[in-house]
C-alpha cells in the first residue's frame, strides 16, 4: 500500500498519466467521452491559474470565471467579427487577459482578505454584465457564432473532437510543467511567503504589491488560455460562459483536489467533471448526492484529496524511517502546523 | 546608527506609542524591557515600516526610514525577527533560511557564504537542513527564525522576544548566540521580558511602559536599579 502510494509521487507516475491521457481517445467508448475529457482539461488549466493566486499566494480571486470568459470572448470576437485566424487571436486573448488582469490586479490587490474577494466578485460580475449587455461589441445574449478553430494540417482537422483533445492535452501538460517550475522556484516560495502573512513577507523584504500583481497576472493569463481553448472547441459562446457560478465551480475543483498542491487542480477537476457526468441520469437531483459529498470532503479532508494524501504519505514515511521517540513529534508537526499553513 | 525622534504610533484612535525618542549606536546590543502590551512590538513594527508612525522621524545611518516600504527598509539593513518565530512550516529549514536572503537573491555566491556562516552559528541546523521547519523543536525553530533574519544581512537586527516559550536552558543558549552575533559585528536591538538574562548581555537598555520610554541606562545602572529589579527581575 505504502509502496503503491509512494510510487504516485515518483516521476514514473507522471509519465504513466501522460500515456493514459494519450491513449484515452482510443479506449473511450464514444466521442462524447473524449469531448468531456477535453473540456475537463480546459477547466483544469483555468483551475491551475486559480491555484497560483489563491492556492499559492493566498488571495481569493472571485473574478476568475470572468477572465475565463474574457479569454473566450477575445478569441471569439477576433476570429468571428474581425476575421483573425485562430493562433493570432489566441495570442491576442492571452495578451488581453494579462493586460486586463494587470489593471484589475493593481487596483484590487490594494485590498486585503475578504475585501479583495468581494471586490473581485464585483469585477467578475461586471465582466458578465458587459458580455450580456454591450451588444454592439459582444452581440449580447445571442452570443458569438462561427468562431474559428485552429487550421489543421494533413489529415488533422481541429474541428473534430479527438484532434482538439490532443491540442488541449498539449496545453495542459505545458500548464502543469510551468506550474511545477514555478512552485519549486524562489518566485513560487515568495508567493507562499505572502500566503503565510503579509507582515511576515514584508519583514523578509518582499515587495508585496509587485509579487501579488505578478501572481494575479499569471493566474488571469491561465484563465485566458483556458477560455480561448474553450471558445476554439465549442465554437459558440454566450454570456452564460462568464456566469459567476463557473468561478465557484473552479473553487470547488481546487478545494476538492487540494489547494496549493501541484496535482490538486487536475485531480479535482477531472474527478468532479466525471462524477457530475456519471450522475447525469439523476438530473437536478444529483445535487442532493453532490452536496453532502462535498461537506464530508471538506470536514474530513480539509486539504483536499491530494493535500491529505501527501500529508498521510509524509506521516507514513516518517513513521517507517524514524525511531519511536521522534514519531510523536513529527506527527504533531506535520498534522497541525501544516493545517495552519494551509 | 538608528535614531528615533518623537515618534507616535496610533491604531485608529488608540495611541500605542507616545513621543518615543531613542538611539542605537553601531556595535551596541540594546535591550528594550517592558511588560506585555507596553508597545515593544509596535515600536519594532514602526521601525520595520509595517506600521506608519503618525508623527516623528526614524533615521538609520543618516537616511530617513519612515515612509519607505518595508521591503526597502530590509534592503537598507534593518531586519526584524518577529515575535513567535513565524516560520514557513512546510518549507525545509534550508528553504526557510534562503527566504531570508530574498533581498539579496541575485547574489548567489554571497548567500551561499552567508548560509555557511549561519550554519556555523547553529550547527544543529545543518543536520536538519532538509527537514520541514514545522518538525523542529521550539528552540530549533527560533534558531531558524534568527538565522533567516541573518540571511538578510542586517546591520541592525531587531529581535522580538526570542526567548518566548523556550525552556530555561535553551533560553541561556539563545542569549549566548545573540551575544555572539553582536560580537561578530551586527548591532542588535532586543525586546525582552526576561530582563535579567537580557541585561547580562546588553550594553544599554530602555524600559517601556504604556507606550512610553520611562527609563534609560547602561547595563550596570539598570541591573542595580531598584525599580527595574522590582518590576522585571523579581528580586
Amino acid at each position: 500500500m505504502l509502496k503503491l502510494a509512494s510510487f504516485m509521487t515518483r516521476p514514473a507516475a507522471k509519465y504513466l498519466l501522460i500515456v493514459l491521457a494519450l491513449v484515452f481517445p482510443l479506449i473511450a467508448k464514444n466521442e462524447y467521452q473524449v469531448y468531456v475529457m477535453a473540456s475537463a482539461f480546459i477547466w483544469a488549466i483555468a483551475v491551475y491559474g486559480l491555484n497560483i493566486i489563491t492556492g499559492y499566494c493566498g488571495q481569493l480571486n472571485l473574478a476568475h470565471g470572468g477572465f475565463f470568459a474574457l479569454g473566450a470572448y477575445t478569441l471569439g470576437l477576433l476570429t468571428a467579427d474581425y476575421g483573425w485566424s485562430f493562433w493570432p487571436a489566441f495570442v491576442g486573448a492571452l495578451l488581453m487577459t494579462a493586460f486586463i488582469g494587470f489593471l484589475v490586479g493593481v487596483v484590487s490587490l490594494r485590498l486585503k482578505e475578504h475585501y479583495f474577494a468581494i471586490f473581485t466578485l464585483c469585477v467578475g460580475f461586471i465582466m458578465y454584465m458587459l458580455t450580456d449587455k454591450w451588444e454592439e461589441l459582444t452581440h449580447g445574449p445571442i452570443g458569438v457564432r462561427d468562431i474559428a478553430a485552429p487550421h489543421g494540417f494533413g489529415i488533422v482537422d481541429f474541428t473534430e473532437t479527438t484532434p482538439f483533445y490532443y491540442l488541449v492535452l498539449a496545453f495542459l501538460i505545458f500548464a502543469i510543467w510551468f506550474m511545477g517550475k514555478l512552485s519549486r522556484s524562489l518566485l513560487g516560495r515568495t508567493f507562499m511567503a505572502i500566503r503565510n502573512g503579509d507582515d511576515l513577507a514584508q519583514s523578509l523584504g518582499i515587495n508585496l504589491m509587485r509579487n501579488k500583481t505578478l501572481a494575479f497576472v499569471l493566474s488571469t493569463t491561465y484563465a485566458g488560455m483556458a477560455g480561448a481553448l474553450y471558445a476554439g472547441m465549442v465554437r459558440f459562446i454566450g454570456p452564460e460562459d462568464g456566469n459567476i457560478l463557473h468561478t465557484f465551480d473552479m473553487i470547488t475543483y481546487l478545494l476538492v483536489g487540494g489547494i496549493g498542491t501541484l496535482s490538486g487542480p487536475l485531480v479535482g477537476t477531472v474527478g468532479i467533471v466525471w462524477l457530475t457526468q456519471s450522475l447525469q441520469f439523476l438530473e437536478e437531483y444529483r445535487m442532493i448526492l453532490f452536496g453532502p459529498l462535498l461537506v464530508v470532503l471538506v470536514i474530513f479532508f480539509p486539504r483536499g484529496i491530494v493535500g491529505s494524501f501527501l500529508g498521510w504519505l509524509h506521516r507514513k514515511t516518517l513513521d517507517a524511517g524514524l525511531p519511536a521517540a521522534k514519531k510523536k513529534e513529527s506527527r504533531i508537526a506535520t498534522g497541525k502546523e501544516v493545517e495552519n499553513n494551509a | 546608527m538608528l535614531q528615533l525622534r518623537n515618534v507616535d504610533v496610533c491604531y485608529g484612535s488608540f495611541k500605542a506609542l507616545t513621543d518615543i525618542s531613542m538611539s542605537v549606536d553601531s556595535g551596541e546590543l540594546v535591550v528594550l524591557l517592558g511588560a506585555n502590551g507596553a508597545g515593544k512590538s509596535s515600536l519594532f513594527n514602526a521601525i520595520s515600516g509595517l506600521n506608519k508612525p503618525a508623527a516623528g522621524e526614524i533615521e538609520f545611518e543618516g537616511k530617513r526610514l519612515d515612509g519607505l516600504k518595508p521591503s526597502g527598509i530590509v534592503s537598507s539593513g534593518v531586519v526584524q525577527c518577529a515575535e513567535g518565530r513565524k516560520l514557513f512550516p512546510m518549507m525545509s529549514v534550508q528553504q526557510n533560511l534562503m527566504m531570508g536572503a530574498y533581498v539579496h537573491r541575485r547574489d548567489k555566491a554571497g548567500n551561499k557564504q552567508r548560509l555557511e556562516d549561519v550554519l556555523e552559528l547553529y550547527p544543529i541546523l545543518r543536520e536538519k537542513a532538509d527537514q520541514p521547519a514545522g518538525s523542529l523543536s521550539g528552540g530549533q525553530q527560533q534558531m531558524v527564525a534568527i538565522g533567516r533574519a541573518l540571511m538578510s544581512r542586517p546591520r541592525l537586527l531587531m529581535l522580538d522576544e526570542p526567548s518566548l516559550g523556550l525552556a530555561p536552558l535553551i533560553v541561556r543558549q539563545m542569549f549566548e548566540t545573540i551575544q555572539k552575533i553582536n560580537r561578530l559585528g551586527t548591532t542588535v536591538l532586543l525586546a525582552e521580558q526576561n530582563a535579567f538574562a537580557a541585561l547580562k548581555i546588553a550594553t544599554r537598555a530602555y524600559v517601556m511602559e504604556n507606550g512610553q520610554l520611562v527609563m534609560e541606562g547602561d547595563r550596570d545602572t539598570m541591573l542595580g536599579n531598584e525599580e527595574v529589579r522590582k518590576a522585571y527581575i523579581g528580586a
